[in-house]
């Protein structure tokens, strides 16, 4: 029960695996572009995870000095933050185009 | 005073001609004519002052000719205008002035120019006095008079071209006065351009004479003419030279081949048909030659040609008059004939008794145009003989004076006509041993014809039944005293002016040879000293004087004269209505031939102004024109078009190289080469970001299984597996995407 209940890197490693899938999933199969983009928030964040879970499993070896994993999570926010406000802007200019935000339609540079 | 002032004469009627074209409009027709009539008379007054002092200066001056330079017209003294001389060695500057020659040449022209032409303005004021246009008329006729005195008394070549052509615009615009008449301005046209051609002779035979003699000052060029020793080179070119200032004279004076314009010219008002059409300006042709008369000696050729054109015009033209019916074609015709006379006796060289003939003719026809001037004017218009009849005793006046002017125009002795034309006669008689003899029978038969046709006119206008209808024969009424007073006038001078020249066989002493000596006086000086141009020339075997030969002679022409008047008497005498001509008569074709004029005129159109075709050929002017025409339409066109098209046809297979081969080959053909390679590798770019992101993950997924170290069976099937899920995902995509 308490070696059930004690959770260990490998959770986090699995847990961190099922967001990165349904991040993927959903990158592949929803159109609409702001979903697609809270799949890829979600496939971002299962790596944060991943990072935030080895940081802990390294200082439970090298000591509470082995930070990388977790600075490298805040990096990685940042560049979410980032990436969320530059897609939505390139969403809402691309809306008032096209009063869409279908991904499918958003073909202009095709041939 | 009088020869110092000499420049005065031709400007006289020149202002009076300035006067009416710019102000003429506003004057009364009183004005006008005191203005236009009494600059020719004080031109005639300066005229008779200035010969009158020309005889004193000439007898102390050797009877030199008198000159007045006013200044250089044409030429500088550069040497810019210098030219080769025909000897091909000599320079000469081309040089002419604004200078006038008085001799005893030019002074008789002057006399009777100004003098005829100061009593047809006179007359013109009675006979235009109804006319519109008045001013228009008067201004004319002063500039024509400025135009001839210019041509009189040109000391030069080029002054008197200028006189010539200034006559023959006169001439024009006054034959075409009546312009709202079609005919009058065709005739008006056909003088001006027969006249060209003259004119082209003339303008030719004057650059001859610059390059034979080096100056076209008359006294100058007479000068070299009398005292140097010619090569046969020369005299052959002397001889052209005297051949194109003869075709000039013949264009002027009206003589075969270009003598058609002048009956046609009949179209303008009877004033200008005596003014110009008989007294003066066709006597043009004749003083040129006069004036040119050294080197027509030197042209023995030439001087043959002049007379025998002289001899046929005269015969040819007489011929025609004898059938007119047109009172002044009849008296066209007989000036055509009577210039004839003058010029056979310039050719047979006896140039004082052309000049002689020129004096009395200017009266006598001038007489008679202004006769049959009257005659029109009392019948309303009318010139057709035809119509006219018994006219003497209802204009007495016009009957009586025109008697006079048929009796020395016929030769009956003892008016002017008879003194004139014997002369000519006898000079063609007896000149060259005899050698122009066969001319005398010529002239001797138009003697006969012209006297002939004359008293035809007189007869058939004066006496006879009045043949005019009821209404003209109504208005019949005797010309005002401004008409009859010319007349009598000139009568007096067609009686008297042959005692002038009363031959030396008859007991006279031939003033007018005599006065005329010092300009012909050189012939015989010339033919005594140059040995071998003396063979050449004419003249040289002039016969003695034998008086009983001429008195013959004259007894022989004045029975011409009786006979031909005798004939006319008996045909035309009690002429009514419906009288037949003898000829017409006699001989039918003869008749229709005459009456036509020979068809001169209609082979004119055929074979030089090609009014009418050949068959299907047209020559002359406008067969000319047409040949041009075709020519140009045909083959120069034909050059461009074929220039154009050649030029298409390249540009056609230039723009097919460059639709096909440049730009299809070279450019399209790379293009098309890319576009068929793009079909493929389209393929994989399709436009859908998730599919993208699909390839992505089984990439990923490849890469990872790969890493891990799966068998190649393994992620081969996975790799199938999501393959076939992502085309089913598109195969769905896109059966939505294009349902709709």
């Amino acid at each position: 029960m308490e070696s059930l209940l004690h959770i260990t890197t490998l959770h986090y490693l699995v847990l961190g695996a099922a967001l990165f899938l349904l991040g993927v999933i959903g990158v592949l199969t929803r159109r609409n572009v702001v979903i697609v983009l809270m799949s890829i928030e979600l496939i971002l964040n299962a790596v944060n995870l991943n990072l935030v879970a080895f940081s802990r499993y390294w200082q439970g070896i090298h000591g509470p000095g082995a930070l990388h994993g977790q600075v490298f999570a805040i990096f990685v926010i940042t560049d979410a933050a980032a990436e969320a406000a530059v897609g939505l802007g390139i969403l809402i200019a691309f809306f008032r185009n096209k009063e869409t935000v279908n991904v499918d339609e958003v073909n202009l540079l095709k041939w | 005073m009088f020869l110092t002032h000499i420049w005065l004469i031709p400007l006289l009627p020149a202002a009076g001609a300035v006067l009416m074209f710019f102000f003429g409009r506003r004057l009364q027709k009183s004005t006008v004519s005191a203005v236009c009539v009494g600059s020719v008379a004080l031109a005639f007054l300066l005229a008779c002052g200035a010969v009158w002092q020309y005889t004193n200066w000439a007898a102390v001056n050797d009877h030199k000719p008198y000159e007045k330079i006013i200044y250089t017209w044409l030429g500088t003294d550069t040497g810019h205008l210098n030219y080769l001389l025909a000897d091909g060695k000599t320079q000469a500057p081309f040089h002419a002035d604004a200078g006038f020659l008085l001799d005893p040449l030019s002074g008789i022209w002057l006399l009777f120019v100004t003098g005829v032409g100061m009593l047809i303005h006179i007359y013109s004021t009675g006979y235009m006095a109804h006319e519109g246009g008045y001013y228009r008329f008067f201004g004319y006729l002063n500039l024509f008079m400025f135009s001839m005195l210019t041509l009189i008394l040109a000391n030069n070549y080029v002054l008197m071209f200028v006189g010539w052509e200034g006559v023959g615009l006169c001439s024009y615009l006054l034959i075409g006065f009546y312009f709202q008449r079609k005919s009058a301005t065709d005739a008006g046209n056909k003088a001006f351009i027969v006249n060209r051609i003259g004119d082209a002779g003339f303008i030719l035979g004057m650059f001859f004479i610059a390059w034979i003699f080096g100056s076209l000052q008359f006294s100058k060029v007479t000068e070299l003419a009398r005292n140097g020793h010619f090569s046969a080179e020369t005299l052959s070119y002397i001889t052209a030279a005297t051949l194109l200032l003869f075709v000039g004279a013949c264009g002027k004076s009206a003589q075969i081949p270009l003598y058609i314009w002048l009956p046609d010219a009949m179209e303008g008002p009877t004033p200008v048909s005596a003014l110009i059409h008989a007294a003066t300006m066709v006597t043009a042709g004749v003083y040129m030659v006069a004036r040119s008369n050294a080197l027509f000696i030197l042209a023995p050729t030439s001087m043959k040609t002049v007379a025998i054109v002289g001899a046929l015009t005269a015969i040819f033209a007489a011929s025609i008059g004898l059938v007119q019916n047109d009172i002044k074609r009849v008296l066209a015709y007989s000036t055509v004939s009577q210039l004839g006379y003058m010029f056979l006796a310039l050719g047979v060289g006896a140039f004082s008794a052309a000049v002689f003939h020129v004096f009395t003719h200017a009266f006598f026809k001038a007489l008679l145009f202004l006769g049959a001037g009257s005659v029109i004017h009392a019948m309303s218009g009318q010139q057709d003989m035809r119509d006219m009849g018994d006219l003497g005793k209802r204009i007495p006046i016009t009957h009586w004076t025109m008697e006079v002017a048929t009796l020395a125009i016929a030769g009956i002795f003892p008016f002017a006509g008879f003194f004139s034309k014997d002369a000519i006669l006898w000079e063609t008689w007896s000149r060259e041993g005899g050698a122009y003899r066969f001319l005398w029978y010529v002239g001797y038969a138009t003697a006969l014809m012209t006297s002939f046709y004359m008293f035809r006119l007189m007869y058939l206008t004066f006496h006879g039944r009045p043949r005019m209808s009821h209404e003209v024969e109504h208005h019949i009424h005797e010309s005002p005293k401004s008409m009859t007073m010319p007349l009598v006038v000139l009568a007096i001078c067609a009686f008297g002016a042959g005692l002038l020249g009363w031959p030396h066989s008859l007991g006279g002493s031939d003033h007018f040879t005599k006065f005329l000596e010092p300009v012909f006086a050189g012939e015989r000086q010339t033919l005594t000293e140059e040995g071998k141009s003396a063979q050449l020339a004419a003249g040289e075997k002039e016969e003695e004087h034998n008086t009983s030969t001429e008195w013959l002679l004259m007894g022989l022409s004045l029975a011409a004269a009786f006979t031909g008047w005798a004939m006319a008497w008996r045909s035309y005498r009690h002429a009514d209505k419906g009288y037949t001509e003898p000829i017409a008569v006699g001989a039918p074709p003869v008749y229709n031939v005459l009456l036509n004029k020979y068809y001169v005129d209609e082979g004119y159109d055929y074979v030089f102004t090609g009014r009418r075709k050949i068959g299907n050929v047209r020559l002359g002017v406008l067969g000319l024109g047409e040949a041009s025409s075709w020519f140009d339409s045909h083959v120069i066109d034909g050059l461009v078009n074929g220039a154009g098209w050649i030029t298409r046809l390249t540009a056609t297979f230039s723009s097919w190289w460059d639709k096909w081969i440049i730009d299809g080959i070279g450019v399209n053909g790379p293009a098309i080469l890319a576009r068929m390679l793009s079909y493929p590798a389209r393929l994989l770019e399709w436009g859908l970001v998730q599919w993208y992101a699909l390839v992505m993950v089984v990439g990923l997924i490849y890469f990872v299984c790969f890493q891990l170290g799966y068998s190649r069976q393994f992620w081969t099937a996975v790799a199938a597996l999501l393959l076939l899920t992502g085309i089913y995902f598109l195969a769905r995509y896109l059966r939505r995407r294009f349902a709709t």
